[in-house]
């Protein structure tokens, strides 16, 4: 018996894990199936379908805060905010482009269930830095809350956090709270041409260490989205300020070159395609994303040139490389040697066939130690382990 | 006596001590290995000094294999471990049991690796948070948590803590200015979690371990994310006639997208202290006192000090002064940072509360405030860091009183339970140690609870790492472990399926 469940509140979520715990029934959890394209494939006979979970509890604005039920669309919180001058300062990326997928879709849980995050991830952090609160049913069909409404809070361990980049394999979200933040007054792009990946990370690494509060530091190489390559770096803020800092970014980066300024709306829609990986999309190749130490990047990308026939691009100052495999083929072992080599981090393959994601570790492999402790973490959760089995880890 | 019981102590584990002290003095050879009475007596209590407790034998260790190998040890030999920093914990997050091993991290000073491209630093986790700014502000650069102890706790508490400090409404809170940690398990494994990197590759233990308390693991390594310092930074002095018309301008002025530095408030009394102790100009005649400082490029900051002027004039601000230099600015702050030991004049002894509450409801907290001050027969002053909604109310009492003290606890927990009331939560940044222990019931239900006390078993199944904290009620793991489930139909067949 194959079925969905679609459960309408907290109450009938928990009694359908509870069920599936009884029975131990494997249950793949879904919002609006926006990452099912993601990770590992889910071997479950069922399907928790948690998108009636829907709509805003509670949004204080002057208080920075927002609470809503987990299937919300993502795109609705948004909306929301933004009515009130305010956003997600960690800027959730959009999956669908890159995967070959509608644009816009997903829930503020699987946001949280990935970690998402964007451009601003060097500034603001990610999803994980943004959560205050949650709700949740255990695999062991058991609620329970954890965390609170407010910025500051140590009571108790901070399983909101742990809950995040889970990919639903410890616990089924059901209502969180997190940290909105005001929007920007205005947004402009200092963009500098021409430059050598290596020599574009230094300037990245420059900028991000000076006090001009760079919310976006990206290099594109040439032949990635254009012509000559782009090293760019987003200033937002006030526009007094926004000017201000603009200019000690081009005393400061002056050896590398004279900037173009690129302004509001243009500027905006190009961090949008940097943060939805827009370079790639419309692809089938195998994507990649890498994160290692910001300086690290480039050589990182050079190291794998000369043994792969690739295409990157560098988010977060060098920190966050995209990287696509020309040939078709996956190439996990060099990518994650090459991350080790270059000081350690992390690769995960976030566009393949199913069969690939199934045979091909998509997370990084971790250490003996590491990997046994992850496991005692999900058995006193999901001790049948019927939460998304198999989803990051065979 | 004061209120929080600790777990019995083991009198079999004490009967051992010759044996353990041996076994340990093999581990770290030399002085590392501390078991006179006289010599143990510095580690008999932390900052919340109402609570003291000699431990069973005091270790030092140098090196991750020697905290890898007593840890071990202990473990096979079900001996209790107490992992220590600076000792500043305000909640007896430290506080030694008689059955049990206390290890200080405090040889662990050295900073390993400073690196300005990538904007990290790496430390050994007894190195002091000013430290870390110390030894990167010759290049601009600073560690962004500013705990009020700085000087004296160390990055690792700091972890155990998740500690925050003025700042952390715009620059965050230790969870999220930490990149990677270096840990010992009670088993002796040692896990390397995140580095110069972003985001875990896995589960998100770095999360969990920051402001675990001690509960789950011992830092051997830390490494952090630096900051360029702001190019400025001003400061406004904002006196109201009410705590409500403070409130009203802390809320505009996030209402109007700004996002201070720091912004603090306190009360009449904490004012009165103050200026009495430190003359930083304060004035009397207000029943709040906001100081809001701006930092970052100097032409926002001027932008940004002329905006939240109006604001603060909107809303009935009865006293407005700007710093129109360093010294000023550092003034204006005199007085808040000199709060505690200036009620430390006024009253024998105190008690620091750490409550977080939604930043609206100050007003009506501040009103019930002084109802319980009147029903415990005490008096409180509070400082509040108003922009992230963390109160720190101090009640004043005298420990020579007979009763004092248990009233101070008792006004204490009516306090933090007033927070919970209100949509708040029972600690901000000192952490729940044995202090609000047994308050825990009133802001958790007995399943929250349980799931947390699971996740402490997946790290350490014999509750040897700091037992006795945090947690009223110790679950044995097997216990928490079972399932009360009944094989059959789905009990609520209403649920939609398709």
């Amino acid at each position: 018996m194959d079925a969905t469940l679609k459960p309408r509140d907290t109450r009938e979520t928990c009694e359908a894990v509870k069920w599936a715990a009884a029975e131990h029934t494997p249950l793949e959890i879904i919002g609006q199936g926006s990452k099912r394209a993601l990770g590992r494939p889910v071997q479950a006979a069922h399907v928790l379908d948690l998108s009636d979970l829907n709509g805003v509890e509670t949004y204080e604005p002057a208080e920075l805060v927002l609470t809503v039920k987990a299937g919300t669309p993502i795109k609705d919180v948004e909306a929301l905010v933004a009515e009130s001058g305010q956003e997600l300062s960690f800027e959730p990326m959009d999956y669908g482009p890159l995967l070959g997928e509608a644009p816009g879709r997903g829930t503020v849980g699987g946001v949280l269930a990935a970690n998402l995050s964007g451009p601003r991830r060097i500034k603001a952090g990610a999803a994980r830095d943004h959560i205050l609160g949650m709700e949740a049913v255990s695999g062991r069909g058991e609620i329970f809350n954890s965390g609170g409404r407010v910025v500051k809070n140590v009571t108790g361990y901070d399983l909101p956090r742990a809950l995040c980049a889970s990919w639903g394999t410890l616990a089924v979200a059901t209502t969180v709270t997190l940290k909105v933040n005001p929007k920007p007054e205005t947004s402009a792009s200092f963009v500098l041409s021409g430059l050598s990946d290596a020599e574009a990370v230094k300037a990245m690494c420059a900028a991000m260490g000076s006090s001009a509060e760079v919310s976006g530091a990206a290099h594109l190489p040439a032949g990635v989205d254009g012509g000559d390559s782009r090293t760019l770096l987003r200033l937002e803020g006030f526009s007094t300020s926004v000017d201000y800092r603009f200019d000690t970014l081009r005393k400061l980066l002056a050896p590398f070159g004279v900037p173009a300024r690129i302004e509001n709306d243009a500027s905006v829609a190009l961090w949008a395609r940097i943060r939805d990986v827009m370079p790639f999309a419309g692809g089938t190749t195998p994507v990649w994303r890498i994160s290692v130490a910001p300086a690290s990047g480039a050589e990182l990308v050079a190291q794998l040139r000369g043994r792969l026939d690739l295409q990157a691009f560098y988010d977060w100052s060098g920190g966050l490389v995209w990287l696509t495999c020309l040939d078709g083929e996956v190439h996990d072992v060099p990518i994650r040697e090459a991350v080790a080599d270059c000081g350690g981090g992390h690769a995960t393959l976030v566009r393949a066939a199913a069969p690939v994601r199934a045979s091909v570790p998509v997370f990084q492999p971790q250490p003996e130690a590491l990997a046994a402790l992850a496991g005692r973490v999900k058995g006193q959760f999901d001790p049948h382990g019927i939460l998304n089995p198999g989803r990051m880890v065979r | 006596m004061t209120a929080i019981a600790m777990p019995a102590p083991d009198a079999a584990v004490i009967a051992r001590r010759a044996e353990i002290v041996k076994a340990l003095q093999a581990i770290v050879p030399g002085e590392g290995v501390i078991h006179d009475e006289t010599e143990m007596r510095p580690y008999e209590t932390d900052g919340l000094t109402a609570y003291r407790q000699l431990p069973l034998i005091v270790v030092l260790p140098e090196t991750v294999d020697q905290v890898s190998r007593i840890l071990r040890y202990c473990h096979d030999n079900d001996v209790k471990v107490v992992p220590r920093g600076a000792g500043t914990s305000l909640s007896g997050g430290a506080l030694p049991l008689a059955d049990g091993v206390l290890m200080s991290m405090m040889k662990f000073n050295r900073v390993l690796d400073i690196d300005y491209p990538n904007r990290a630093v790496v430390v050994q986790p007894g190195v002091t948070n000013l430290g870390i700014t110390r030894a990167v502000e010759h290049e601009g650069f600073y560690y962004a948590p500013d705990p009020s102890s700085q000087i004296a706790c160390s990055i690792g508490g700091n972890i155990a803590e998740n500690s925050g400090g003025v700042h952390c409404l715009k620059y965050g809170l230790t969870t999220n200015n930490v990149l990677g940690l270096e840990m010992v398990l009670i088993t002796g494994e040692v896990i390397r979690l995140g580095g110069k990197h972003l985001d875990s590759e896995g589960y998100d233990l770095l999360g969990l371990m920051t402001g675990s308390e001690g509960l789950l693991g011992v830092v051997t390594e830390v490494t952090v994310r630096i900051l360029q310092k702001p190019e400025t930074a001003r400061a406004l002095l904002i006196g109201f006639p009410s705590s409500e018309d403070g409130g009203r301008c802390v809320a505009d002025i996030i209402g109007a997208g700004i996002i201070p530095g720091g912004m603090e408030m306190m009360d009449r009394p904490a004012i009165h202290a103050a200026e009495d102790f430190v003359h930083a100009g304060y004035p009397r005649d207000v029943e709040a006192l906001l100081i809001v400082e701006l930092d970052g490029p100097e032409a926002e900051v001027d932008y940004l000090i002329g905006r939240v002027e109006a604001i603060a004039k909107d809303n009935k601000a009865s006293h407005i002064r700007i710093s129109e230099n360093e010294e000023e600015r550092l003034t204006f702050w005199a007085g808040r940072k000199a709060a505690f030991p200036a009620v430390g004049r006024i009253s024998p002894d105190y008690l620091c509360m750490d409550g977080t509450i939604p930043r609206k409801e100050l007003p009506r907290v501040l009103a019930r405030m002084r109802e319980l001050s009147d029903k415990h027969g005490l008096r409180v002053a509070n400082v509040f860091h108003a922009g992230d909604g963390n109160l720190h109310p101090l009640i004043l009492y005298d420990a020579n009183k007979p009763g004092e003290l248990d009233a101070a606890e008792a006004f204490g927990a009516d306090i933090l339970r007033l927070c919970v009331e209100v949509g708040g939560v029972l600690t901000g940044e000192h952490g729940v140690g044995i202090e609000k222990r047994d308050l825990m019931t009133d802001m958790f239900s007995e399943d929250d609870l349980k799931q947390q006390q699971r996740v402490k078993c997946a790290f350490d199944d014999k509750h040897l790492l700091n037992p006795g904290k945090v947690f009223p009620v110790l679950h044995r793991c097997a216990e928490l472990g079972k399932m009360h489930v009944h094989k059959g139909k789905l009990p609520f067949p209403d649920i939609p399926r398709f």
